[in-house]
């Protein structure tokens, strides 16, 4: 392998003692019967204690690999991932995930409020309390009225929406989600979007969300990570200076809403082109 | 009213044999074959005497010991060779030479160094049943999906927890094939066990029957161990419908889709 000179085009970062979550030269690459796919070449960034980041970039891009470096299900081949400070080497406490494959992440031989129980359950939660935390977060999500459900009874959105509620329940300080908006309607979807923001508010928890919607990512986000194609780099770190309150149709009306749109689609079709950051091809 | 209806199916298809050999043996006069009647007189006069107690007890005794250590066993030893890697590396090639051995071969072994004693019979079903567990359970371990083991760990469930919550309700499925298949080699082995050198036993008393020529009362030993057949594979089905309830719902949703 030739060695990599290139600098990293870095995502934002900061002093160390203001960073929750830092990943530092993040590198990854799947060693298969097939040869090595690079999944990620070079990822640096930082998320302050409660901000509220979106990753975007193209299929294939490796945000799915990040998230789970991040979430200490695998390590990196090169660089690390530090949580206030501390490398992460396992599943952190405190950290819950929202996997994409949502109908492959609930527990099917247990019942919808078992599933969200479990968690808190396995900590060691008093009952009363645990019975608190899972019926509020039910209801957040608007799933109150099928707790003795299956999860397999259940469709597509509503078994997500199980698993965010399940993340939503465990009162993490990092919350990482994997599009998990995408089998979802688009009313559920909004409403799930501003339950998001809500609870990211109520908790002061730390979310990084990744999602293939460019709207998506810009109603949400407090800063959109445009990931390029692969071999992975950051494309570009932007931040969103849309008011702190948002609202489905106001904030989505907001000409400033249309430009940052604009920027980051823009941004996403040059990745698609393999188009590179310009510190990514100065060499 | 259900109930009523599912018993009628159950017992329909038993009754008409049962005519159909009355039938088809009304005068017959060969010896080696029972008329229904006989057969009856037989069963009741032959079983419901002490022979429960000697013969018909002990030997379900002993099955339900060997099947159930069998079962457990295999559960222990298949979630440890299923979790580690090295342990199955390390273990392969010997399990494969132990399950290629036909378990009757080991009777007069065992009965060597164990003599012929309950023990004996009881090692003699184990080392036959133990195989579909044990393998089963390995296989449905090692099936464990990525993302719900993904989930599991994220949130903290490691140790015990993620035995009891996530890998023997995953494996169950593949685990209780392997008991069901336990429980038909357990019956099985339990007549072998005892056809050598016993002196007690349902399969002990078959075999003498058969060489005093007591034929009727042979045919009705037949019919003991196929009714312990019947009530093994009801109980089975019974618990197995209990404890994967989720399985054959989430395979009928399945199957509509
Ligand atoms: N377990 C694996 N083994 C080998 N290669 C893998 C593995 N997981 C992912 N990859 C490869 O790594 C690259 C990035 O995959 P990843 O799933 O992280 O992308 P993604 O951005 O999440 O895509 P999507 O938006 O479609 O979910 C892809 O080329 C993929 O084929
Ligand atoms: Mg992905």
């Amino acid at each position: 392998m030739q060695p990599d000179t290139t600098p990293a085009p870095a995502g934002k970062t900061l002093p160390a003692n203001e960073a929750m979550l830092s990943v530092r030269g993040m590198k990854k690459v799947y060693k298969t019967d097939g040869g090595d796919i690079e999944a990620v070449r070079n990822l640096t960034f930082d998320l302050r204690a409660g901000e509220l980041a979106c990753l975007v970039g193209p299929s294939g891009s490796g945000k799915t690999t990040l998230l789970k470096c991040i979430a200490g299900l695998m390590a990196p081949t090169e660089g690390e991932v530090l949580l206030n400070g501390t490398k992460v080497v396992g599943p952190p406490k405190k950290m819950a995930v929202v996997f994409q494959e949502y109908g492959r992440s609930l527990f099917p031989w247990m019942r919808v409020r078992e599933n969200v129980e479990l968690p808190l359950k396995n900590q060691g939660v008093p009952k009363a309390e645990r019975d608190r935390l899972v019926d509020d977060a039910l209801e957040a999500v608007g799933l109150a009225h099928v707790p003795q459900s299956y999860p397999w009874q259940l469709s597509g959105g509503m078994q997500q929406r199980v698993a965010i509620a399940r993340a939503v329940a465990y009162q993490p300080e990092v919350l990482l989600m994997d599009e998990p908006f995408a089998a979802v309607d688009a009313q559920t979807r909004a409403d799930l979007e501003d339950l998001i923001r809500t609870v990211w508010k109520k908790l002061g928890v730390t979310v990084l969300f990744v999602t293939h919607d460019i709207d998506e990512s810009v109603y949400l986000g407090q800063r959109v990570i445009i990931l390029s194609s692969s071999p992975t780099v950051i494309q570009e770190d932007l931040d969103i200076d849309l008011p702190d309150e948002r609202d489905q149709l106001n904030t989505r009306a907001l000409p400033r809403f249309t430009e940052l749109r604009h920027h980051v689609y823009e941004q996403i079709q040059l990745a698609k082109a393999g188009h590179r950051p310009a510190a990514a091809t100065q060499a | 009213m259900k109930v009523l209806k599912g018993i009628g199916y159950a017992l329909a298809l038993p009754v008409i044999l049962v005519l159909i050999w009355w039938a088809s043996t009304l005068g017959e006069t060969n010896f080696f074959v029972p008329t229904p009647g006989v057969l009856a007189e037989k069963f009741a006069e032959t079983w419901f005497g002490e022979r429960i107690l000697s013969d018909v007890l002990p030997s379900i005794g002993r099955l339900i010991v060997g099947v159930v250590s069998a079962i457990i066993i295999g559960i222990v030893a298949g979630l440890l060779i299923g979790s580690f890697k090295w342990l199955r590396d390390l273990t392969e090639p010997v399990l494969e030479f132990f399950r290629a051995i036909p378990p009757p071969v080991l009777v007069p072994v065992l009965m060597l160094l164990m003599g012929i004693t309950d023990g004996m019979k009881v090692v003699v079903i184990i080392s036959g049943c133990v195989w579909p567990v044990l393998l089963n359970t390995i296989e449905g371990v090692r099936a464990i999906d990525g993302v719900l083991s993904d989930s599991a760990h994220t949130y903290g469930i490691g140790g015990w927890a993620r035995v009891k919550y996530l890998v023997l309700p995953s494996a169950g499925p593949q685990i209780m094939a392997g008991v069901r298949q336990c429980l038909s080699i357990g019956l099985i082995l339990m007549v072998i066990s005892e056809m050598f050198a016993s002196s007690s036993g349902l399969g002990f008393t078959i075999v003498q029957f058969q060489r005093s020529f007591a034929i009727p009362e042979m045919w009705s030993g037949i019919v003991v161990l196929g009714l312990i057949g019947v009530a093994m594979s009801f109980i089975f089905q019974f618990t197995e419908r209990r404890i994967l309830r989720w399985y054959h719902g989430l395979r009928e949703v399945e199957n509509a889709a």
